[in-house]
């Protein structure tokens, strides 16, 4: 039993990380109808902020968080202006081709400016188990998991209860009309890219605390599980993405610990396929019409 | 009208650089043994940038510090050793293009190389062909000399390698049950993650045979079901970057085991000191060894590159000299003659005493080092057959 437990709390750990990248994934979704490809080189440069912060300034943890995703937010406002604005009237695969342009070009310039080679993250939590009635919990897993869903409550209180957050439902429920209705179309689809690309930088700093490495290509796998999740959950709806986020870290846990370690990619990969087969829209997708 | 023209110029522009290009290739290069003027060029092949440069980077400043050393000495058979290096990023095309490019274009003598199994097995086929003079430092993969009498290697195999380290933990660690954890896209770890589960199972019991594959990094799934079993040793056959984020989860997950590895450890103390303290990993040569060809070696290497050398260093270096040593017995640099003085050469190196057996895999001990306060300490010496 206190070995399921920690199996659960493992996934837990794996899939809160999921769940912050597909977050990023489903907001631009959700109201520009974009899959941002270069999100996971957000995630990447989210984690090499961090680094830089802490070997020039050496800030403690929580000050350096803050600081990457302020940057990867800034980040995430340039690449929107700069790549993505000029085609908003453009195909719908000119603006995805032009994101995985952009997630080359992030993966490349960060090959250029720090080279290929893993580098270490400094320990910014200490790393030791802690033991809570039998059950043996490493303190970054601990972190991950508080730190994930208050910034999920955080962002969900935000979408819920302020004016941006309610501009950012309107807008991705009907473009034209919350132009007519005085909303700001520009400004809340910038906001939408800062939001989803602090919660990338997050999952980042995260991830490589979690995992001691910062390396240019360490955004592939944890971005593609997460737009597995973020579609698994239903593409552009926020619950969606943390629900789907959550499930693929437990069925990756769950079928390295019980099924088999060397299979646990294909069970995850596979698990997708089944559900969009049964359901295409994702668990929470609700079958809608095409619009006339 | 206009376009049929300029497609004409351009089948003709075409024609005629293939035809010169052809007459070239035989003008620049004379038949027989003509090339005997200039230095001695050996080919080095290795990943030189990219995620696995620094293997690449040390086995290449051993070879180069041993040319240096060789040619100070008054070279071989009265000339100069050249190395001249080719980046295979670690991609077997790209090694195939760099061998190609070694025997046309630079016309090499024979080859030091390739670095890694993978791009080593790449470019067996044309080398056999050619019947190349070929050593590698560092292949260890069991098919790399297996059926190819010009090809030899300078460090031990996978199995011998693997075999060792379960004899090592169950006679010296006095182990009785490991777990194994390896990398399933690797032929390297996947060798010797074998050869240890299957030597192991004469001495224990090996509760866990777990994979994983390039892209995984989180491992506190699969050391929480390891933990369950509560092995004495676990067998982690993988590269430093990856055997020091495992390393990590251990010691966050407070895992109460000792963790063995291979040659792809040698360096691990650099950034992942503190989780390795106290594990063990078996190496091709120790630091810590008394002997003066292995203190002259490191003196010198710290000299010219103003670092450690790592065993890859060692290996690369030992290389150079076994197939100076070679062409010097044999004479000449006439490819057969250097092939068959490599099959009968016996020779002192960093690595120990080296005779090739019947395949080209050289005879020698392993030795299991201790990382000890950040520091390689040599832990044993031995030969399992």
């Amino acid at each position: 039993m206190t070995l399921l437990i920690q199996q659960f709390i493992n996934g837990l750990s794996v899939g809160s990380i999921y769940a912050l990248i597909a977050l990023g994934y489903t907001l631009v979704y959700g109201i520009i109808k974009l899959i941002n490809f270069a999100h996971g080189e957000i995630m990447m440069m989210g984690a090499y902020f961090a680094f830089i912060t802490v070997i020039t300034m050496g800030l403690p943890f929580l000050a350096t968080l803050i600081f990457s995703m302020v940057l990867a937010a800034l980040l995430g406002i340039t690449i929107e202006t700069v790549a993505y604005k000029p085609l908003r009237k453009a195909p719908r695969i000119s603006a995805l081709i032009t994101a995985i342009g952009m997630s080359l070009f992030l993966q490349n310039l960060a090959q250029v400016i720090f080279g290929a080679e893993p580098k270490v993250m400094p320990d910014l939590i200490p790393k030791r188990p802690i033991n809570i009635a039998g059950i043996q919990i490493g303190t970054v897993t601990i972190v991950t998991i508080v730190l994930s869903l208050f910034f999920m409550f955080v962002l969900d209180m935000f979408i819920k209860n302020t004016k941006p957050g309610k501009a950012m439902r309107a807008v991705s429920e009907d473009k034209e009309a919350s132009v007519i209705m005085g909303i700001n179309v520009n400004r809340t689809i910038s906001i939408t890219f800062a939001i989803g690309s602090a919660l990338g930088a997050l999952g980042g700093v995260l991830y490589s605390v979690a995992y001691t490495q910062v390396y240019p290509t360490m955004g592939i796998m944890p971005g593609l599980k997460a737009f597995v999740a973020a579609v698994l959950g239903g593409i552009g709806l926020i619950p969606g993405a943390m629900l789907g986020g959550f499930i693929i870290g437990m069925v990756e846990t769950v079928s390295k610990a019980y099924i088999s370690s060397q299979w646990s990619d294909a069970i995850v990969f596979g698990i997708l396929i089944l559900v969009l087969i049964v359901k295409p829209t994702g668990i929470l997708g609700k079958n809608e019409r095409e619009k006339v | 009208m206009k376009k049929r023209i300029l497609a004409l110029l351009l089948v003709l522009i075409l024609v005629f650089t293939v035809a010169l290009t052809g007459c070239g290739n035989g003008e620049d290069v004379p038949e027989g043994e003509d090339v005997s003027e200039g230095p001695i060029k050996l080919g080095y092949i290795g990943p030189l940038t990219g995620d696995y440069s620094m293997y690449g980077e040390t086995t290449k400043e051993g070879a180069e510090l041993a040319a240096e050393e060789i040619n100070a000495a008054g070279g071989v058979l009265g000339r100069d050793i050249e190395i001249i290096s080719y980046d295979s990023k670690g991609d077997k095309t790209e090694a195939v293009n760099a061998y190609n490019r070694l025997r046309d274009k630079d016309e090499m003598s024979a080859l030091v190389g390739a670095t890694f199994s993978g791009t080593t097995l790449s470019i067996k086929a044309i080398a056999k062909d050619d019947g190349m003079p070929m050593l590698s430092p560092t292949a260890t993969h069991l098919d790399v000399t297996l059926d190819a009498p010009n090809i030899f290697r300078a460090c031990f195999t996978d199995p011998y390698q693997g075999a060792t380290a379960a004899v090592f933990a169950a006679e010296n660690l006095e182990a009785k049950k490991a777990a194994v954890l390896y990398n399933i896209e690797d032929p390297y770890s996947e060798g010797l993650a074998e050869a240890f589960n299957e030597k192991f199972g004469e001495y224990g019991e090996v509760t866990n045979y777990e994979g994983y594959t390039k892209n995984d990094a989180d491992f506190k799934t699969v050391l929480t079901k390891i933990a369950e079993n509560e092995p004495d040793v676990l067998y982690l056959p993988d590269y430093i970057a990856k055997v020091g984020v495992i390393l990590s989860q251990v010691e966050e997950q407070g895992l109460d085991v000792v963790a063995m590895g291979a040659d792809g450890w040698d360096g691990i103390e650099g950034d992942y000191a503190d989780v390795a303290e106290g594990h063990y990993f078996t190496n091709h040569f120790a630091k810590t060894d008394e002997s003066a060809i292995v203190q002259d070696f490191l003196a010198n290497y710290n000299e010219k590159w103003e670092s450690d050398p790592t065993a890859l260093s060692a290996l690369g270096y030992d290389a150079v000299y076994m197939m100076a040593q070679a062409m010097e017995n044999a004479g000449s640099t006439e490819a057969q003659a250097v092939v068959d003085a490599l099959a009968a050469i016996e020779i002192d190196g960093v690595t120990g005493n080296i005779v090739f057996d019947e395949n080209g895999d050289p005879l020698k001990s392993i030795s299991i080092i201790q990382i000890m306060d950040g520091k390689h300490v040599l832990a044993d010496k031995i030969s399992i057959q």
